[in-house]
């Protein structure tokens, strides 16, 4: 059995390079046909159901306690399978959607702004840039108002009016005001509600909870995703555990940048596990750079800190017109000298523009010499050392002019405490400075329209999976779509594939499939402890970020690719020849830990070159230097890259096999983003 | 900056532990705190030495996941201007050629796993025990089927912000968890769909609060002067007046 209908191989182009091979085109062959207001009722009601008293004896395993992870563990454990939950975290509770400030997208129509099911899918295909899938959208707007349902039901504190109702907000880009909120904290909120929801199945019983355990193999046996090996963070004893179904839910891969808002341990590795145990991977090269972030102060630098984008809702981006203003106290600097720069590229929707064009311009004002702050060491294309100035200006002066300092605090106070903690200035006195960094990757295991990837067995929800956002993701989705995969996608689809679960073959420890996944986690940790090199771990995985962040971040070009193919190759091997792993496995031992995770990626960042080298057009957050119009914006090649790239694995170092997933939209009409 | 550090290491929950000290140099004064401590894991890891453990996770103040005593206050409070959490403490809150004691959370509950790193798995089971609403996924009612005084919905929003970092029990001489237990308990009682479950919830709650082995509060407030997201002491009387009124509720419980 396959999930996917591999299609007759086109007699199309062939575009095989010594990078890459293009292999059969494939489909999602679970929607259904018909109107898109009725697929998703449809699927459900065609999904096999399992019977509830034989739920208990069906196992599940979900690795991830996020929004996507936690949720669906809480809603499979109440339908009454046998949840095994695993997290590498001391707590479900601090998975990292625990991060997401700004708010969650919902049609709704509250405001009666003329939203709508259909306005939502619109926005966010559109704000996708025409790379995601109609009908996985589509149901994403359709199942957003039962989310915010039941956050309210379960407690979660949305910020509400005087007369009780509940309050939103315009976010990022669109129109209409749909985006539900608690003050800046609402990705905390909503995943106290999952947890709490979690926590009460563990307590009936229905969901077993492992926590500091990380997911380093999957078992596949007789083509079925049947179980994962984990190791156990604190004894570093290496574990098999078996189910009928495995779910993925471990986020997203943005720490390959080394830099960025993820959480220090977010890790690519249950996916990549995957990857190479078969599972294509979607899209790779779809990274969103978030352009409200807090500047680099330096190269002992750990991670990145976001503020809510909702800040551009009263602020205003400038930098100075002149290069030598640049170092002048912003308060010196007069108002005809600044350049409101988004304002004026861009007059209609100014400092309000999708994530990756306000990323790119920022970027491109710093690389005019008209950033601000202080000059941080990086390294040009051509490696040299070079001091530049990588931040802009974002400005409330006009905003508590108009509202006070009260009322801009009302809104942003949190975040204003948090910049001034992180930065010591005040911003109610300076304008705050901002440049973006990697926030979130679009791309992830391909999954169909039931987020079965093409592993019989093997399902991805949330931002592990490459689903809903197309090349870019709107503001205020990432929520919505973790909760509306946990929630109310997976629990109406799993059952299609467990209700066949009684004619699985019997596995467990002395099955040959798990002795050698078992084996090769214990061979691999065995093989990182013998290297005992002269080079620290982050010390690679920084070397690796900036390879990544110089030629695979904003601007990409086929040379830049190319060469980072070639570093990213070089760096893996001296890895294998010079890493320092220092302590045992039998121990809490973080070095161990991350040096697992940096292999993983080392592999991952080859794979997102290779992508971004082989899309040679401009869309969402992928901007390819060689596509863009007369005016510097991208430019999208529908005709030739309307697909989803889902890639094979065919072993380390090996040409990859590029499978594509035609787009074909039915419902909307292609257009060239413009925001001018 | 140049930095002493005396840092508590302990190999495992049942070896001994001792304060050892290291030099940590060039430091900067824009570096978080654990950005110092991965300075000097850098250091330790070139000398082959083993690195000192610590929880931590998001860096940014909101997932609760690091916590350490920092000169004998949890997350540092004594030397930060604002609450904090011990990610978000700065070096700009110290003078160069500080001496700096490092020390793991401190208390019967929280058992060291190694060096700073702590067990606060009793958390997730005072939560198992009732902090949560009743409500399967589906059988929710229309979000604006039971509106909420803003009044009321802002203080449970206060109570709710709670990160789950135990800094709280780490600061209280009975190393109670009365803070943690009442933010969840305020946060649920001041919401219309926490009203059916709460005079059961406090009772079971506090049962698991109490088996775990935290200590009864005694109105010190330690707690609530070291908590990064200020949950209001004022919780714990919404704790007590709950927990007494529950008494005399015949909920079965």
């Amino acid at each position: 059995m396959t999930t996917t209908t591999p299609a007759a191989p086109k007699t199309a182009k062939t575009q095989s390079t010594e990078y890459f091979e293009v292999g059969a085109e494939i489909k999602d062959a679970k929607a259904p046909g018909g109107a898109i207001e009725q697929k998703w009722s449809k699927r459900k009601f065609e999904a096999k159901l399992v019977n509830p008293s034989n739920r208990r004896k069906m196992t599940v395993i979900i690795v991830g306690t996020g929004l996507a992870g936690g949720a669906a563990a809480a809603s499979l454990g109440e339908a009454g399978y046998n949840v095994q939950n695993f997290c590498y975290q001391d707590s479900p509770r601090r998975a990292h959607s625990i991060a997401a400030q700004g708010g969650i997208n919902a049609a709704k129509n509250y405001r009666n702004d003329n939203d709508s099911t259909f306005r939502l899918f619109y926005d966010t295909v559109k704000g996708g840039d025409y790379r995601s899938r109609e009908t996985n959208v589509y149901r994403l707007a359709e199942v957003s108002s039962n989310i915010i349902d039941q956050c309210v039901a379960q407690g979660v504190p949305f910020a509400r009016e005087y007369g009780g109702l509940l309050d939103n907000r315009s976010f990022g880009g669109v129109q209409v005001q749909r985006t539900f909120y608690a003050r800046g904290q609402t990705g905390q909120q909503l995943l106290i509600g999952a947890y709490q929801a979690l926590e009460r199945q563990v307590a009936a019983g229905t969901v077993t909870m492992h926590t500091r355990h990380e997911m380093l193999e999957i078992i596949i046996v007789g083509g079925r995703a049947r179980g994962i090996i984990t190791r156990d963070m604190v004894t570093g004893e290496v574990e098999s555990h078996f189910a009928d179904v495995v779910v993925l839910a471990t986020g997203g891969y943005g720490n390959v940048f080394f830099l960025s808002t993820n959480a220090m341990g977010c890790n690519v590795t249950a996916n990549w596990r995957a990857h190479r145990k078969g599972a294509y991977f979607g899209n790779p090269c779809y990274t969103q750079i978030h352009p409200t972030c807090i500047p680099v102060h330096g190269e002992t630098q750990s991670k990145l800190t976001l503020m809510s984008e909702s800040l551009r809702n009263d602020g205003r981006i400038w930098v100075p017109k002149r290069a030598e203003d640049c170092e002048k106290d912003p308060r010196q600097i007069a108002e005809g000298d600044r350049d409101y720069y988004l304002e004026r590229i861009y007059p209609a929707f100014g400092n309000l523009v999708p994530r990756d064009i306000a990323s790119r311009q920022a970027k491109n004002m710093c690389d005019e010499g008209r950033g601000v702050g202080p000059a941080v060491k990086e390294f040009d294309a051509e490696g040299n050392e070079r001091f530049v100035r990588r931040g802009v200006y974002l400005d409330f002066a006009e905003a508590i002019g108009r509202i006070g300092k009260d009322g801009v605090a009302a809104r942003y106070g949190n975040l204003f405490d948090m910049y001034a903690q992180i930065t010591g200035e005040d911003p109610y006195e300076t304008g705050m400075r901002i440049y973006p960094a990697v926030h979130y990757t679009m791309g992830g295991l391909w999954v169909d329209y039931d987020l079965s990837s093409n592993v019989p067995g093997l399902y991805v929800t949330g931002e592990a999976n490459f689903s809903d956002h197309g090349a870019n993701r709107l503001g205020a989705s990432a929520l919505m779509q973790g909760l509306a995969d946990g929630y109310f996608v997976l629990p109406n689809t799993i059952n299609d594939y467990l209700a066949g679960s009684s004619k699985f073959e019997k596995v467990d420890e002395t099955h040959p499939a798990a002795v050698e996944a078992l084996e090769s986690v214990t061979d691999r940790i065995a093989k990182l402890l013998a290297v005992n090199g002269t080079r620290t771990v982050d010390s690679f995985h920084k070397e690796l970020g900036n390879i990544m962040w110089e030629y695979c971040g904003m601007y990409r070009t086929e040379a830049g690719l190319i060469k980072a193919i070639g570093l990213i190759r070089k760096l893996r091997e001296s890895f294998w020849k010079d890493v320092k792993v220092s302590g045992v496995n039998e121990d809490f031992n973080q070095t161990l830990e991350r040096a697992g995770r940096v292999v993983d990626f080392m592999e991952l960042g080859e794979l997102m070159c290779v992508d971004a080298l082989h899309r040679r057009e401009s869309c969402g957050g992928h901007f390819r230097a060689e596509s863009q119009t007369e005016d510097g914006e991208a430019l999208r090649h529908d005709d030739e890259y309307a697909y989803v790239a889902a890639w094979e694995y065919t072993g380390t170092a090996q040409t990859p096999i590029l499978h594509k997933e035609p787009l074909e939209y039915e419902f909307i009409e292609l257009k060239q983003r413009s925001y001018k | 900056m140049n930095i002493t550090l005396r840092i508590w290491r302990q190999a495992n929950a049942s070896a001994e532990g001792r304060m050892v000290t290291y030099q940590v140099q060039d430091v900067s004064a824009d570096m978080s705190f654990l950005e110092m401590l991965d300075l000097l894991n850098e250091d330790l890891t070139l000398k082959g030495e083993e690195p000192v453990a610590f929880d931590h996770d998001c860096r940014e103040g909101i997932c609760g996941m690091c916590g350490v005593v920092i000169n004998g206050t949890a997350h540092g409070r004594g030397e930060s201007p604002v609450p904090t959490t011990t990610c978000q403490l700065h070096m700009r809150s110290f003078e160069d050629g500080a001496t700096i004691d490092v020390e793991p959370w401190r208390a019967g509950p929280f058992p060291v796993i190694k060096d700073l790193a702590v067990d606060r798995s009793a958390f997730d089971r005072i939560i198992q025990a009732g902090g949560f609403i009743s409500a399967n996924t589906g059988a929710a009612p229309e979000a604006h089927a039971a509106p909420v005084g803003k009044l009321q919905a802002d203080r449970a929003f206060d109570a709710a912000t709670c990160i789950g970092c135990g800094a709280c029990v780490a600061a209280c001489p009975n190393s109670s968890a009365m803070l943690f237990t009442a933010a969840k308990i305020t946060h649920l009682a001041m919401l219309p769909q926490g009203q059916p479950e709460r005079y059961s919830r406090i009772k079971t709650m506090i049962a698991v609060h109490d088996e775990e082995g935290f200590g009864g509060c005694t109105n010190i407030g330690e707690c609530a002067e070291v908590c990064p997201k200020q949950i209001p002491f004022d919780t714990i009387s919404q704790l007590n007046r709950d927990l007494i009124a529950s008494l005399f509720k015949k909920d079965g419980k």
